[in-house]
């Protein structure tokens, strides 16, 4: 067994007992610690943007900036395959 | 791609509306139903995708250009960027909803709980899930229509 691979299984199982740990501390489900902000967008969503659905309203009203750059992702996967794809096109 | 049978361009030609408008209803709607911008749109561009299968790529090209499709994505993503700031201008905040309880286009805030559904609400909503449609609509189409015209390009050989 050559140096490197010692290595890989010793750093495989540092990650490996990291992750069981975490797994161990982890939340059950459905019971949450600070819940205000969850409340907060349940009980007011629908006066302050007017839209039922309230899906809708954290997307594209609390949350934005985040829509912006997932438009930004779409907008820059279009132009890269147009411009990989337009090369062979036109040899 | 080149084009299929008969029977299969014949049942694509008849489903082909009934999805273009659900996915139309679905943007449409996106503020009152699951669903939304993203979602609609995938479900148009679906519905193009199965035209693009069933006729062949040679068939849309003669009748849309790739160009075209370019120019209506930049629109959908100026009229995303340009709702966002139209709410810097009225409310002095980025996406600031600004259309909500103003008695205009979408102002109407509707009655606390669940009840009918009014699709004159949501402010801006609906107009940044049309914007959003309109990008996903011709962006996915792009991205099909160019890799379908680019593989055909590529088994004729070089031309």
């Amino acid at each position: 067994m050559s140096k490197r691979n010692i290595v890989a299984v010793l750093f495989f199982c540092l990650v490996a007992v990291f992750f069981i740990f975490a797994a161990l501390l982890m939340h059950p489900f459905g019971e949450i610690e600070e819940s205000s902000m969850d409340d907060y967008i349940i009980n007011n969503a629908q006066q302050d943007t007017g839209a039922n659905n309230g899906v809708t309203s954290v997307v594209f009203d609390y949350r934005g900036f985040d829509t912006l750059g997932e438009a930004t992702i779409l907008f820059t996967a279009v132009a890269s395959v147009i411009m990989i794809f337009r090369r062979l096109k036109n040899d | 791609m080149t084009e299929m049978s008969k029977i299969v361009k014949t049942i694509t030609a008849i489903t082909f509306p009934f999805v273009t408008i659900y996915g139309l209803y679905i943007i449409m709607h996106g503020h009152l139903t699951p669903g939304g911008g993203f979602q609609g749109g995938a479900v148009v561009a679906s519905a193009c995708a199965m035209i693009l299968v069933a006729y062949g790529s040679k068939w849309v090209l003669d009748r849309v250009k790739e160009k075209n499709l370019s120019v209506f994505e930049s629109l959908g993503a100026i009229g995303f960027i340009g709702i966002a700031f139209f709410g810097l201008i009225f409310g002095a905040v980025f996406f600031k909803n600004f259309l909500v309880g103003s008695n205009f286009l979408f102002g109407i805030i509707p009655a606390s709980g669940s009840g009918l559904a009014d699709i004159n609400t949501g402010g801006v909503l609906p107009l940044m899930n049309l914007a959003v449609g309109l990008k996903v609509i011709a962006g996915l189409f792009a991205i099909v229509l160019v890799m379908a015209y680019a593989t055909t390009s590529y088994k004729e050989g070089k031309k």
